[in-house]
């Protein structure tokens, strides 16, 4: 019945059995969690060297972080019906859409002239608590492929302390590192900055999967062609580090600005996991609808402010793909997220204020 | 001497232990995992993370049940006071924090202005309207409590191989074999 006291020495390696147990449990789980693999890329590394190239500015996002929101609507006319069973994409069906309009680069005081690129965030609300979430850029293609090799531009791109600008040397080591980047820059090289927010194509870059009634599958990449004729950049507002957003006032007060969601369907063999190359022109595209913005925000009380324009949030009939950006854009967003609440939430005030207005 | 325990775990209440060890553990390697990774692993892990969780909230409260309909069986009459308030105490942490911690991350996704989907096309309702102050805490929280949770349950199991390998006073088997000891 009542076992004997063990002996001694089989006591202790009873307990070291206990002990062992426990270590390696504990050893696994600080091991899936990355803190014994410091060479593993994490979404808080991924932020962290966001934040060392641009220094922390509590309460924005780490990336895009000058922006303004704006509101709408996406009228669907139905031709998108046949690839996707999303109900965004029902014939008639209006979505309201809180969206953002921003720049590339985590310095939320930066000079709209700068970068060659503006951004276009849409999040479409429909039925049954589901969403739409995209973030856009203007630009045909993305740099690198990877997500390690993102990371790796960001470090080659850090601003020298002194001068402020990154180093030339390993801009040069880092492009000539990834051949990848070869149709970036030759677009890079010859891009026209706009004189607005609302006369610029934003595309999807990376491939999503739409996925019909039957649940037949077809990857495409999408974007917004704006109604608004494409002008350059005028002198004047090459002097103005703000004249995005004045721009996008005066648009706005003369009347709702409107593109067409092109909907970009691949053939089979098209690359659907690599977001640095293009699609031939012949590609199937669909125009799907009218995204129409009435009235623009400061992001500092605006609607877009507490938004994650997390790629993957998606409703039924439209899902991610296999490019690899997509995963870690979904991971890098909720972090930085996480830190932009967070200080928020810290501040009395949210600390997302204008910049200069 | 050690005095043996009286009783066991009824079927469904074991049942239910097993599966849910299995179903808790891996909620938080998939949760720790998921976040600290940009790979594809992320997503096909939050995948994961969200319906399993919401799986979990339900299972505990028909647990709790059944722990109310079935009761518990008695712990040995010479367990020393402490180890006996230990266990109790860390039972109800246990309990505690495995409905705590699923109804946090709802309520998190919620405050966060997130969709809560469980799988494409089943999307939960909003707990709570979007707030990034409740978020942010919330999301703290569900970090936090997770990591507890963990701690418990280590200390839970090394108590539990305590009462099997050093004790042997039928603790052990009476959540594993549902035999009375000996
Ligand atoms: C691995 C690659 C990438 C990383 C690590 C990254 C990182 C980030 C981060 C941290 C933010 C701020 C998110 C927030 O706080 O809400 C952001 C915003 C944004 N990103 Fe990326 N990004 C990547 C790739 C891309 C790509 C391929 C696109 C192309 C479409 C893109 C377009 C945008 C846009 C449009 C925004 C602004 C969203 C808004 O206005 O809220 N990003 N990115
Ligand atoms: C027993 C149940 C659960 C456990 C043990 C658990 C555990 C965890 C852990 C350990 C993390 C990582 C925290 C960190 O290191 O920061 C995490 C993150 C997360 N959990 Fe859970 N969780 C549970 C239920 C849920 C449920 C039901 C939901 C939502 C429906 C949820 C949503 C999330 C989300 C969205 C994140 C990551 C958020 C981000 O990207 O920042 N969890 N969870």
């Amino acid at each position: 019945m009542i076992l004997k006291t063990p002996p001694p020495l089989n006591t202790i390696f009873r307990f070291t059995v206990i002990g062992l147990v426990i270590a390696i449990l504990a050893t696994a789980f600080a091991y899936v969690g990355g803190w014994l693999d410091p060479g593993r890329l994490t979404p808080d590394r991924m932020i962290n060297t966001l934040e060392d190239n641009a220094g922390v500015h509590e309460g924005y996002r780490r990336n895009h972080a000058k922006g303004y929101c704006v509101v709408g609507r996406f009228e669907s006319n139905g031709n998108a019906v046949s690839l996707s069973r999303a109900s965004v994409f029902e014939t008639g069906r209006v979505s309201p859409v809180i969206g953002r309009l921003a720049i590339p680069g985590g310095d939320p005081h930066a000079n709209d002239g700068m970068p060659p690129i503006r951004s276009f965030a849409l999040q479409f609300q429909l039925p049954n608590d589901e969403q739409w979430r995209t973030a856009m850029n203007a630009m045909p293609v993305f740099p690198v492929s990877t997500p390690q090799a993102f990371w790796e531009l960001l470090k080659a791109s850090q601003p020298d302390s002194q001068s402020g600008k990154p180093d030339a040397a390993k801009m040069a080591a880092f492009f000539a590192d990834h051949p990848e980047t070869k149709p970036f820059l030759a677009w890079a090289k010859t891009a026209q900055r706009s004189s607005s927010f609302v006369n610029v194509e934003y595309n999807s870059l990376d491939a999503f999967r739409f996925i019909d009634a039957d649940g037949t599958t077809q990857f495409v990449r999408w974007g917004l062609v704006p109604e608004a004729p494409f002008t350059s950049m005028t002198e004047a507002q090459k002097r103005d580090p703000d004249f995005l957003s004045k721009d996008l006032r005066e648009r706005l007060n003369q009347g709702p600005q409107r593109w067409h969601l092109i909907v970009a369907v691949a053939n089979p063999g098209d690359p659907t996991n690599d977001a640095t190359l293009v699609w031939p022109e012949d590609r199937r595209q669909i125009d799907a609808g009218v995204v129409t913005i009435e009235s623009a925000q400061a992001q500092a009380d605006g609607p877009c402010r507490d938004i994650n324009y997390d790629p993957l949030v998606l409703p039924d009939g439209i899902a991610g793909s296999d490019d690899p950006l997509l995963s870690a854009r979904s991971a890098a967003y909720s972090e930085s997220y996480n830190r932009r609440t967070r200080e928020e939430a810290e501040s009395a005030t949210p600390s997302t204020q204008e910049p200069r207005s | 001497m050690n005095s043996p325990t009286t009783g066991t775990f009824s079927v469904p209440a074991r049942l239910l232990h097993w599966s849910m060890a299995i179903m808790v553990m891996s909620m938080l390697f998939i949760g720790i995992g998921m976040v600290a990774t940009v790979s594809e692993r992320h997503v096909w892990l939050l995948q994961l993370h969200k319906p399993l969780g919401i799986a979990i909230l339900a299972l505990v409260i028909v647990r709790l049940f059944v722990r109310w309909r079935y009761g518990t069986p008695a712990l040995p009459s010479d367990l020393p006071p402490w180890q006996r308030a230990a266990a109790h105490l860390s039972h109800w942490m246990l309990y505690a924090l495995m409905l705590a911690i699923p109804l946090i991350g709802w309520t998190m996704l919620s405050a966060g202005g997130y969709p809560v989907t469980l799988f494409s096309g089943v999307t939960l309702p909003d707990l709570v309207s979007p707030s990034a102050t409740l978020y942010s805490a919330l999301r703290f929280a569900h970090t936090w409590l997770a990591l507890s949770l963990f701690a418990v349950i280590l200390i839970h199991l090394a108590a539990a191989l305590y009462h099997g390998l050093i004790r042997r006073d039928g603790v052990l088997a009476s959540m594993t074999k549902g035999q009375k000891h000996p």
